[in-house]
């Protein structure tokens, strides 16, 4: 059984059929890229996700349970966490309460403090400013306190959504191979890129969404070699 | 700096001449009133007690507005009449302790207990306008809150009248309170003390909730950002009864202190004037800012016990004192026009709103 499975997921925005149809899964252990172009659906497939944006029709299975009938909130406490798009960091709060807020779904105050540890190691820069207000934080630094934070809940299945967005290419490097790390600890990941290249070259496999439906799904590996993909996403003629 | 005179228009040079008119009219009045010498600094020392005392209580209740402000960016205009309606329950037990003698021989549990339930019938009413009122229009256009808001205010002034009548309910006197302290030279009525004591530990308690615990945390963190705080796993129709509740406590409390230390009494439209005040003293300090909505309180107290005789007086105003209303209302003009932020509020345009 997937881990997640997305079974002909229809979702809306108002009168904005947004997600048209979508089938995809993600398995224990992999790293899925969902790649495509602005607005072609991928921040709304993980809405859809998390909850946040429930579908119209079509059903969003973890571990074979239909989550319609759970909140965004309770989704966290089934293990699925988010880094959201444009990183989505309280600004007002210090690093460390940030960090707070991303274990808020849990009690046991040893695996906390564990986890603490565990993501200052991953990013130190954090913790040296563990008391300063995030707002203050460089646009590489708020990435690294997404990740974090979402770390910070211990899940299963981690969804990043555009973690490469406004770095500077050195930066991308690091998140990326973070990303990885991340992945080789035991946590899924479904990654949503417009950075294709970089989101093929770590991931297992990787799905093509184009205006709300899915057009290609093969290996990274497979993406990397179909020239229409290299033609739309990768930039190579 | 360069001054770009085309860029100065016929308003920003009213409102500069409005400025210095305010100023000139202030330090003039200060100068003829001082000059004249017609109050002794034990006077002054009293109208800054029962300002202080006063303020404390607006900023019990400013705390509400400015608390649900922050997380909803909505203005709860029934707040004034959850003040009431817990100072208006309260008062029956009161009555009680009085005639049996409880409220003489343990005036400090009495006064407790007497708090517990007009914060308890506060923080209920409180919690239950937001879900009758509030939660199904949340996503609805900001103005349309604000009207069911009204709606709520009449509903329960009305219910309480029709309750318990139009009349005056006293508060029965408390023995222990009704001495005074003397600090230095100076003498202080014991229960504006108490009530400032009280209301600044309980001040203290709702700033360490809102900035050390994880509820406090998280209704941070839901002001700045409902979607993301969810995907912590906060439960944000949770965050806001908890907000509402809480608001609501503390406007309760605010209600007994009131009924302490004014003798005319509790009636069902005793919240409209308090509460429009704690409005302009949440407005003060900054809406939405938590330390902003003290501040602002205490420094409305303030200006609304000095005013009259400090500067109105001075410019020959006659029955100064009737105009204590009018120049907490002229204060939150003013605001509005000059410094709509507040004392610590950052602008508006930086906010999502």
């Amino acid at each position: 059984m997937a881990m997640l499975e997305l079974e002909n997921v229809h979702a809306y925005y108002g009168y904005i059929h947004a997600l048209q149809g979508i089938s995809m899964t993600v398995e224990k252990g992999e790293i899925v890229a969902l790649i495509g172009a602005n607005g072609a659906g991928k921040t709304t497939t993980l809405r859809t996700i998390s909850g946040l944006l429930k579908p119209r029709q079509g059903r969003v299975l973890l571990d074979g349970e239909d989550l319609a009938k759970y909140k965004a909130h309770e989704i966290v406490y089934k293990g699925v966490a988010m880094v959201p798009e444009g990183r989505g960091i309280f600004a007002k709060l210090t690093v460390a309460e940030n960090l707070d807020m991303g274990a808020y779904s849990r009690n046991d105050k040893k695996g906390i403090a564990e986890d603490l540890e565990r993501v200052f190691t991953l990013f130190p820069r954090l913790k040296e400013r563990r008391n300063q207000v995030a707002g203050t934080l460089s646009g590489g630094e708020q990435q690294m306190l997404a990740t974090a934070r979402a770390l910070m809940a211990r899940p299963r299945l981690l969804l990043m959504d555009e973690p490469s967005m406004g770095l500077a290419p050195v930066l991308v490097e690091a998140v990326f191979d973070t990303i990885q790390e991340i992945n080789k600890k035991g946590t899924t990941i479904l990654l949503v890129e417009q950075n294709a290249l970089m989101a093929l070259q770590i991931a297992d496999r990787g799905y093509v969404l184009q205006t709300g439906e899915i057009v290609l799904s093969d290996t990274a590996e497979g993406l990397r070699q179909n020239p229409m993909v290299q033609k739309a996403y990768l930039g190579i003629e | 700096m360069k001054i770009d005179l085309e860029r100065i228009s016929w308003v920003d040079i009213f409102l500069w001449l409005f400025r210095i008119a305010a100023f000139v009219l202030i330090v003039v009045g200060i100068y003829n009133t001082l000059a004249a010498g017609k109050y002794t600094s034990e006077q002054w020392v009293t109208l800054i007690f029962s300002g202080l005392a006063q303020g404390s209580i607006y900023a019990l209740i400013a705390l509400g507005y400015t608390l649900v402000y922050g997380i909803l960016l909505m203005i709860n205009f029934a707040h004034g009449d959850i003040y009431m309606a817990g100072a208006f329950t309260a008062v029956f037990l009161a009555e009680y302790f009085a005639e049996n003698g409880f409220l003489a021989a343990h005036p400090f549990i009495a006064l407790t207990l007497l708090a517990l339930l007009a914060g308890g019938v506060s923080m209920a009413l409180a919690v239950l306008v937001e879900r009758i009122a509030y939660r199904p229009l949340r996503n609805a256009p900001r103005l349309v809150p604000l009207i069911t808001a009204i709606g709520a205010s009449f509903s329960i002034e009305y219910t309480f009248r029709g309750l318990y009548g139009p009349g005056f309910h006293a508060y029965p006197p408390v023995p222990a309170l009704s001495g005074s302290v003397h600090i230095g030279r100076f003498e202080v009525p014991t229960v504006q003390i108490v009530v400032l004591i009280a209301a600044v530990v309980l001040m203290a308690g709702l700033y360490f909730l809102v900035e050390r615990t994880k509820i406090g945390k998280a209704m941070r963190a839901v002001s700045e950002n409902q979607d993301v705080a969810r995907l912590m796993g906060i439960d944000i129709d949770w965050v806001i009864v908890f907000t509402f509740a809480v608001g609501g406590l503390l406007a309760g409390v605010a209600g007994v202190f009131n009924g302490l230390f004014r003798p005319q009494g509790v009636y069902f439209f005793m919240g409209f004037i308090p509460g429009i005040k704690a409005f302009t003293a949440a407005v003060l300090g900054g809406i939405g800012n938590v330390p902003g909505a003290m501040v602002g309180g205490i420094l409305l107290g303030i200006i609304e016990a000095l005013g009259p005789n400090l500067f109105l007086e001075g410019l020959g105003i006659p029955a100064a004192n009737q105009l204590k209303d009018a120049i907490a209302f002229t204060v939150l003009v003013l605001i509005l026009i000059f410094r709509p932020q507040g004392i610590f509020g950052e602008r508006l345009a930086e906010k999502k709103a």
